[in-house]
């Protein structure tokens, strides 16, 4: 599998480092975890490969468009969205969970609509307005569902906890008033398997009609 | 996930091309919310895979000679969202049924015609026919959500499309293309119950690619699907039926009767169609046509309460084309 080589593309431009403090991944480098999934760092040409004709399977150069940046790297086209987001750009945010387009916990907006970055190949994002956790908050200024996920505490372990934000917000952005059986819907392509469910729901509720962040 | 080379044509005709005429070695790739799945378990391992996403004319959903087109990259929140699909009462419910709404967002229209058994047997490698030592192991192994018809054998699993029995009950074709050139047929015959390992649920050769589905008017038709489910949101349906019928007055002149998830095939049931003809949508008739439907299903091992949801499925669709309500 492509996580288990050396990582290719450029971390330069990428959410690490414009973040501030505490990351988890540089946290895991730092104490000698991880050391072989986090290799060399090689600089793309930064060309797009033409792909009227057959490309790859060895990595090809793409350019993808997350949280209005673009950024640089070289994929297999096998690699998925949620893989390159996680082990290439350090987006890790979204979560690898089922793997299978069930449970949510990798949920992006894939322009404009919550789409599960597990299933979609990375190479065919290209082109598309990728938004991710890491972007819907204004520096300290959390986005509303972010908030009032704060305050109903909606969450448990936390692991599912981006992909519901990003549904949740994916249902504030369409609908200024949903009903709380229109929130239950919109949430339904997300699992919490620690069952929070009641606060999530009445979260992204509170957060209807509130702007963003 | 095995690898593979990836393409991108902007024309069908390249895409068609691009294609192998063996068997699984290439793969279309649409929304991808099944193809990825069957390519992780390596069920699917193809050595190309051709992207539809930069073919301009396969996007969208627009009215098109007094009917409907909707084209091979068109979602299912596309439909959705769609003015010309409204009037198309069967197939809207149907996609209400589809409720995640990253699946709706992904997930084509045509892909969920062309998605494989959901078969826990075929998605765990052993084959459509899940054969051991020369013997299917559903009949008496895990079947409950399996084949109540159409299952004499070699295949009990069920076809899984939300839309195809719509589809068929409104009588919609689909445009299918290859390097050389396109060709129509009805939805209907998109379909097939494999008789041997290797046979595919549908017709379409390997370098064949739908790009369109062409929807007639429903103009004096009456037209709406029913699932049952176990789980409103997010799970499959265990039992679902279409029904299209053409009035005249109060009286049902023609009638089309399709369920889903109860064979390998979408199953067009005549039984239930003859017994709507000439008379009226009344309760009692609904309940009639439903009966007819499983009169002559064949339960396996597990799965005889699917014989009453399909009945049911019936019976309620019939109630909804009528403009009654169900529950």
């Amino acid at each position: 599998m492509s996580s288990n080589k050396p990582i290719e593309g450029s971390v330069e431009g990428s959410g690490a480092e414009q973040r501030k403090g505490f990351s988890r991944r540089t946290f895991i480098e730092g104490i000698g975890l991880g050391a072989g999934a986090v290799g060399s760092v090689v600089v793309t040409d930064g060309a797009q490969a033409d792909h009227h004709v057959p490309v790859g399977p060895d990595p090809v150069s793409i350019t993808l468009n997350i949280n209005g940046k673009n950024h640089d790297l070289k994929v297999e086209p096998r690699v998925t969205l949620i893989d390159a987001l996680r082990n290439q750009l350090d987006y890790t945010g979204a979560k690898k969970v089922c793997d299978r387009a069930t449970c949510g916990a990798c949920t992006v907006m894939l322009d404009g609509l919550p789409a599960y970055a597990c299933t979609t190949f990375a190479i065919e994002a290209q082109g598309r307005k990728i938004e991710t956790i890491e972007g819907i908050s204004a520096g300290d200024k959390m986005h509303p569902v972010q908030q009032y996920f704060v305050e109903h505490d909606a969450q448990q372990c936390g692991f599912c906890t981006p992909g519901f934000v990003m549904a949740g917000k994916a249902i504030v952005d369409k609908n200024p008033r949903p009903s709380m059986s229109e929130v239950e819907d919109g949430l339904c392509g997300n699992i919490c398997r620690c069952g929070t469910y009641v606060g999530v729901r009445q979260a992204v509720y509170d957060a209807a009609g509130k702007g963003s962040a | 996930m095995r690898n593979f080379e990836y393409l991108a044509p902007t024309q069908v005709k390249a895409a068609a091309q691009a294609l192998s005429e063996h068997e699984g070695v290439t793969a279309v790739l649409a929304g991808g919310t099944d193809l990825l799945s069957l390519m992780k378990q390596r069920v699917a391992n193809p050595q190309r895979v051709v992207g539809l996403r930069g073919i301009r004319e396969l996007h969208g959903i627009a009215k098109q000679g007094g009917g409907m087109r909707i084209g091979a990259m068109a979602t299912i929140q596309d439909l959705l969202d769609s003015k010309a699909a409204g009037a198309y009462t069967a197939l809207m419910q149907a996609a209400k049924g589809i409720t995640s709404p990253q699946i709706r967002a992904m997930g084509t229209v045509v892909g969920d015609l062309l998605q494989r058994p959901r078969c826990w047997y075929y998605r765990n490698g052993h084959g459509l026919l899940a054969m051991h030592e020369g013997k299917s192991m559903v009949p008496n192994g895990e079947n409950r959500y399996h084949a109540i018809l159409g299952n004499k054998g070699p295949a009990y699993f069920v076809s899984a499309s939300s839309f195809a029995p719509a589809l068929i009950a409104l009588g919609a074709q689909v445009t299918v293309a290859d390097a050389e050139g396109e060709r129509q047929m009805p939805v209907k015959d998109l379909f097939r119950i494999p008789g041997a390992e290797g046979e595919r649920e549908n017709t379409l050769k390997p370098n064949e690619i739908v790009i369109e589905i062409l929807v007639p008017s429903v103009s004096g038709w009456k037209t709406a699907t029913y699932e049952v489910r176990q789980r409103r949101l997010l799970d499959w349906p265990l039992a679902t039926a279409s029904v299209a019928c053409r009035m005249s007055g109060n009286n049902v002149r023609d009638a089309r009767v399709v369920m889903g998830h109860v064979a390998p095939i979408p199953w067009r049931s005549s039984e239930a169609e003859t017994a709507l003809k000439s008379k009226g949508l009344s309760d009692g008739n609904a309940e009639a046509a439903g009966k007819a439907a499983v009169a002559a299903a064949t339960p396996l091992s597990g799965n005889k309460a699917k014989v009453q949801l399909a009945g049911v499925a019936v019976k309620r669709a019939v109630m909804l084309a009528g403009g009654r309500s169900v529950v």
